[in-house]
C-alpha cells in the first residue's frame, strides 16, 4: 500500500492533483470538495441562481479582503476593519440624512457628501493605524485592535446605538440593489476596486513595495524604499476599502448601523489565509484571496441550504481556517525539503 | 554514562604513534559509507563515504552546495540519509533524532544558533536537559555545572548572562559549552569562526588542541583556506554531492584543496587591479556617530581606487559604512560627496546620488527571501526611467535588464522567477551585489561582501571589485579577511575602537604591518602606561 503511493509516477491524476496542491494551495482542493458536497446534499446548491446569489454575496466579503490582503502583505494586519465599516456606514447616513432634513431635493448633494464623509472615515482609521504602526513601531496587532475598540466606541456614540434611517432611494438604487451595465451594483464596483488594486499591486513601484516590505523590511529600507511612508499607505488602503465596503453594505441594508461589520474580520483574514497569502508577510495573490472570499461565501450559502444552525457554522468555518493554515504548513514544509542546502 | 578508556589523557603515546596499528586507538571511531540523500528530484549526497577517527580534526571542505551540510546534518541526526550506513566504533548505529545522536555522543554545533535569546546563559546550556529534583528545577547545581563547563572549557562568558546581550563570539562560547554538556565522542562544528575575532579565533583552536588531545574527534567545516592548515590533520573533500578525496591537511598545498574542490584548475585567486586614482569622491570628516562606536574618523575615497576598512570584528568599521548611508545617526562630524557636504543621509537620497552600500548579512538586510530573483535585482532601481514611468512598472524592461543583469554576475541557476531563498550563498551574494549595478555609481561600500561564500564565488565577487575600480568607481571595500585587504586595496586604514588608527599605502600594505595595528589592542594599557610615565 505505502509502497504505491509513495510513487507519484504511478497515477497521472494523482501526480496533477499534487502538483495543483504544491503550487496553489489547499484552496482548490477545498472548492472542489465543498461543490460536490453540497450538490448531493442539495439540489438548489448547482442551481444558476444560487450560484450567482453567492457571487453577490461575496463581493462584500472580497473588498475587505483585498483591503486585509495588503495589510498581511507588509506582514501586519488590520483588526479594525469591522469597525470601520461601521463607523462608515454611521457617519455616512447621518450626513446624508442631516442635508436631506435641511433640503429634501439635495439627493445628489446628500449622497455626494455622504460618500466623501464615508471614504473619509477610512482615510482617517487607516491613517491613524499606519502611523502608529510605521512611525511609533506599535505591532499591528496591538495598533489595530486598540483602534477597533476606539472605532466601534465612536460610532455607538455618535449613533446612540441606534439604526439611521432615511437613506436617500437613488443611494439604495445605485449601489444596492440596482444594476449598472446589467450587472448588480456591489458587483460592479467589487470589480472596478478588483482592477484597481491588481494594477497597483502587480504594475506599480507602490505594490511591489508592500511585498518587499513584507518580505524584509531592513532589505527594502536599505534599498531606498521609504518604508514609513508605503506602510502608512498600505493601512489607508485597507482602510479605505473598508470604508467602501461599508458603505456599499449600509446602500443594501437601507440603514446606518453600527453594529456592521464585526464577523468580516475574521472572515477576511481566513479568506487570505486560504487564499495562500502569508501571515508573515511578502506572499500572495489578489486573485486567490477573491477565491478565498468566494469559497468562504460559498461554504455559508451551501451551510444555509442544507439548513445547519448558525451556531454550527460558526464551528465549521473556524474549523477549516485552521485546516487551512496547518495543510498549508505542512505543504510549505514539503516544499522546503526540495530546497539544496 | 562509562567513557571508555580511549578517551582519558593517561595514554597519550597509545593513541598518537600506533597510526599504523590494526587496531585500537586506530580503528575508526565513525565510518560512513555509501550515504545518499535526496531532496524532491535533488541528489545533495551521492553515496559519499566518510571516515572519522579518535583524537583527530577532519575538516569537511566544499562549495555552497557541495553536500556538506547534508552530511553533518545526517550525523547530527537531524536528517535520516535515504541510502547507506553509520558505524560508531565498528557498530551499526542508526541516528533517529538530535537528541539521540547527543545520546550515542555525536553533537554538532551549526552555524545558525540554537540559542534562546531571552533566557541566560546557564539557562541555554541546560535547554531541554534540565536537572530537577522532582518537578522542581535543580538551579543550583545547574548553575554550579554550567560554570564548571564554562571554566573548563576556558571561555571568559557569565553564567547568568542572558544571551542577547552577549557578543557573537560569546554566544558561539555558549553554543559549545551546550555542546559538551553531554562529553560527546564527537563534536561537529559548523563554521565555527565566521564570526569571530582573531583573538576568539585563537582561543577556539587551543579550545580545539584540548579536546582532541582528550580524544574527542572534531568534523569541521570551513570556507577558510588558511584555517584548515592551522588546525586540520585530514580533509575530506566533497563536490556535488560526491565523495572527491581525503588528504593530509599538513601535506596539501592551498592550490591543490582548491582545485579538488572546484574540480578545474584555479587561475590567480585575486585579480591584478592597476589604480588610477582620480578626484576624492567620498570625505568623511571627523565622524562621530550617535551611539560612539565610531568616534572622530575622517578618510577620504577617490575614484578608481579601492580602499580597504580593516580591523577586528567589532571595531567599528562596520558603523563607518553605515553612517555614510545613512542607517546609524551622527553625533557629529560630516560626509562630502562628489565635494558637496551632505545635508540629507539616507538610503534612498544615497541610492539616486550613486551612493551605494551593500549590507555584510545579506539575509537579514540584503534580500527579500521568498520573493523572486528579478524582483530581488530590480528592487533598489525601481525608481530609474528604464524600470518605471510615473509609478507604473515597465514589467518587461524590468525583466530584460535583471535577467542581463544576473547573467553579468553570473547567478547559477539563472532563474529570474525563484526565490532567492532556492540559492546557495555564493549565489545569493551575487544577486545581492546584482541589484546595486543596474545604478550608475560614483561610491560603492561593500561590507564583507565574500562572507560564507565558496571559493568560487570569491573569485568572482573579486573580480567584480576590479571591474568596479576600472570603472573608476570608488570602492571602499570593509572587511575582516586580511588576504582580501592585502590584495585588493589601493590604500588601507585600520579601525580600532571606532577611531582610525594606521593608514597604509602601496608596498606599505604588508601582513605584519596591518597585524601590527590590528595587535595594538592588546598593548593598549602598556600605550596608557607608558604615556602616563
Amino acid at each position: 500500500m505505502t509502497d504505491i503511493a509513495e510513487k507519484p509516477a504511478g497515477n497521472p491524476i494523482v501526480a496533477a492533483a499534487r502538483a495543483v496542491f504544491m503550487n496553489m494551495g489547499i484552496l482548490p482542493v477545498l472548492l472542489v470538495a465543498s461543490v460536490i458536497f453540497f450538490a448531493l446534499m442539495e439540489e438548489r446548491f448547482l442551481d444558476g441562481r444560487n450560484l450567482f446569489n453567492v457571487v453577490r454575496q461575496t463581493t462584500y466579503l472580497a473588498i475587505v479582503s483585498m483591503g486585509q490582503m495588503v495589510c498581511l502583505l507588509t506582514a501586519g494586519f488590520d483588526l479594525s476593519i469591522g469597525s470601520t465599516m461601521a463607523l462608515t456606514s454611521v457617519v455616512s447616513a447621518l450626513v446624508m440624512v442631516s442635508v436631506l432634513a435641511g433640503s429634501p431635493e439635495a439627493f445628489t448633494l446628500a449622497i455626494t457628501l455622504g460618500l466623501i464623509a464615508g471614504i473619509g472615515v477610512g482615510v482617517i482609521v487607516g491613517s491613524i493605524n499606519g502611523i502608529g504602526v510605521a512611525v511609533f513601531n506599535v505591532p499591528p496587532f496591538m495598533m489595530t485592535l486598540g483602534m477597533l475598540s476606539v472605532v466601534v466606541g465612536v460610532a455607538l456614540t455618535i449613533s446612540g446605538g441606534v439604526p439611521i434611517y432615511g437613506l436617500p432611494k437613488v443611494f439604495k438604487e445605485v449601489f444596492g440593489y440596482g444594476r449598472i451595465i446589467d450587472i448588480p451594483a456591489p458587483l460592479f464596483y467589487t470589480v472596478g476596486l478588483f482592477v484597481a488594486l491588481f494594477f497597483i499591486l502587480n504594475w506599480t513601484k507602490m505594490g511591489r513595495y508592500f511585498y518587499a516590505i513584507g518580505s524584509n523590511r531592513r532589505a527594502a529600507r536599505l534599498s531606498g524604499v521609504k518604508t514609513r511612508k508605503h506602510l502608512l499607505f498600505a493601512y489607508i488602503i485597507c482602510g479605505v476599502l473598508a470604508s467602501c465596503c461599508g458603505l456599499l453594505l449600509m446602500a443594501r441594508t437601507g440603514t446606518g448601523e453600527s453594529t456592521i461589520g464585526q464577523p468580516l474580520v475574521l472572515q477576511s483574514v481566513a479568506a487570505c489565509v486560504i487564499g495562500g497569502v502569508s501571515l508573515f508577510g511578502g506572499i500572495g495573490r489578489i486573485e486567490n484571496v477573491i477565491l478565498g472570499a468566494f469559497f468562504i461565501t460559498l461554504l455559508t450559502n451551501g451551510m444555509n441550504l442544507i439548513r445547519m444552525e448558525s451556531y454550527v457554522q460558526q464551528i465549521v468555518l473556524g474549523s477549516v481556517l485552521i485546516l487551512a493554515i496547518v495543510v498549508d504548513q505542512v505543504r510549505l514544509r514539503y516544499m522546503g525539503q526540495l530546497r539544496v542546502d | 554514562m562509562s567513557e571508555s578508556s580511549g578517551l582519558s589523557t593517561d595514554d597519550p603515546t597509545g593513541a598518537a604513534a600506533s597510526t599504523h596499528a590494526a587496531s585500537g586507538a586506530d580503528e575508526a571511531l565513525l565510518q560512513v559509507s555509501g550515504i545518499g540523500k535526496n531532496y524532491g528530484g535533488v541528489r545533495a549526497l551521492d553515496f559519499v563515504d566518510f571516515e572519522l577517527r579518535r583524537g583527530e580534526v577532519h575538516v569537511l571542505f566544499g562549495e555552497n552546495g557541495a553536500g556538506k551540510s547534508t552530511l553533518i546534518n545526517i550525523l547530527a541526526g537531524a536528517v535520516r540519509p535515504d541510502q547507506g550506513a553509520i558505524s560508531l566504533n565498528g557498530r551499526q548505529v542508526s541516528l533517529e533524532s538530535v537528541h539521540d545522536a547527543r545520546r550515542q555522543g555525536i553533537a554538532a554545533v551549526f552555524q545558525e544558533f540554537s540559542l534562546a535569546a531571552e533566557l541566560t546563559v546557564e539557562q541555554n546550556i541546560f535547554l531541554g536537559a534540565e536537572r530537577t529534583t522532582g518537578i522542581v528545577l535543580d538551579k543550583r547545581s545547574m548553575r554550579k555545572a554550567a560554570i564548571e563547563i564554562v571554566n573548563r572549557l576556558g571561555f571568559d562568558i557569565p553564567a547568568k548572562a542572558q544571551v542577547s546581550t552577549l557578543s557573537r563570539a560569546q554566544q558561539q562560547m555558549t553554543e559549545i559549552a551546550k555542546a559538551m554538556l553531554t562529553d560527546p565522542k564527537i563534536l561537529i562544528l559548523d563554521e565555527p569562526t565566521s564570526s569571530l575575532t582573531e583573538r576568539e579565533v585563537n582561543q577556539l583552536f587551543e579550545l580545539i588542541t584540548t579536546l582532541q588531545r582528550s580524544g574527542v574527534a572534531i568534523i569541521y567545516i570551513t570556507h577558510r583556506v588558511a584555517e584548515i592548515q592551522q588546525v586540520g590533520d585530514r580533509i575530506t573533500v566533497l563536490r556535488d554531492g560526491r565523495y572527491i578525496d581525503t588528504v593530509d591537511a599538513k601535506s596539501t598545498s592551498q592550490q591543490q584543496l582548491v582545485e579538488l574542490m572546484i574540480g578545474r584548475p584555479l587561475g590567480d585567486f585575486f585579480p591584478e587591479v592597476s589604480f588610477n586614482p582620480g578626484e576624492v569622491r567620498l570625505a568623511i570628516k571627523d565622524l562621530t556617530t550617535r551611539d560612539g562606536r565610531v568616534r572622530d574618523v575622517s578618510l577620504d575615497v577617490r575614484g578608481g581606487e579601492i580602499v580597504g576598512l580593516a580591523g577586528l570584528v567589532g571595531c567599528g568599521k562596520s558603523e563607518i559604512g553605515r553612517a555614510c548611508f545613512g542607517i546609524e545617526p551622527i553625533a557629529s562630524g560630516s560626509v562630502e560627496f562628489m565635494g558637496e557636504r551632505l545635508r540629507r543621509l539616507d538610503p534612498s537620497t544615497n541610492l539616486a546620488r550613486g551612493l551605494s552600500y551593500v549590507p555584510p548579512d545579506r539575509r537579514r538586510e540584503g534580500l527579500l527571501l521568498d520573493r523572486p530573483t528579478r524582483e530581488n535585482v530590480s528592487l533598489a532601481s525601481l525608481d530609474l526611467s528604464t524600470m518605471s514611468m510615473n509609478s507604473v512598472l515597465r514589467r518587461g524592461a524590468e525583466r530584460d535588464v535583471t535577467r542581463e543583469l544576473a547573467e553579468r554576475m553570473r547567478v547559477t541557476p539563472l532563474a529570474m522567477e525563484k526565490e532567492a531563498n532556492t540559492y546557495s550563498g555564493g549565489n545569493q551574494q551575487k544577486i545581492l551585489l546584482s541589484k546595486y549595478i543596474a545604478r550608475e555609481n560614483k561610491v560603492f561600500i561593500l561590507d564583507e561582501p565574500t562572507v560564507g561564500v565558496d571559493v568560487a564565488a570569491k573569485t568572482e565577487v573579486y573580480e567584480f571589485l576590479k571591474a568596479l575600480a576600472d570603472e573608476g568607481v570608488a570602492v571602499v571595500l570593509i572587511s575582516s579577511e586580511l588576504p582580501e585587504i592585502l590584495n585588493l586595496s589601493n590604500r588601507v586604514y585600520v579601525i580600532h575602537n571606532g577611531s582610525v588608527r594606521a593608514h597604509f599605502e602601496g608596498d606599505q600594505i604588508t601582513e605584519e604591518n596591518l597585524l601590527n595595528a590590528f595587535f595594538a589592542e592588546g598593548v593598549e594599557g602598556l600605550n596608557v602606561a607608558a604615556k602616563n610615565a
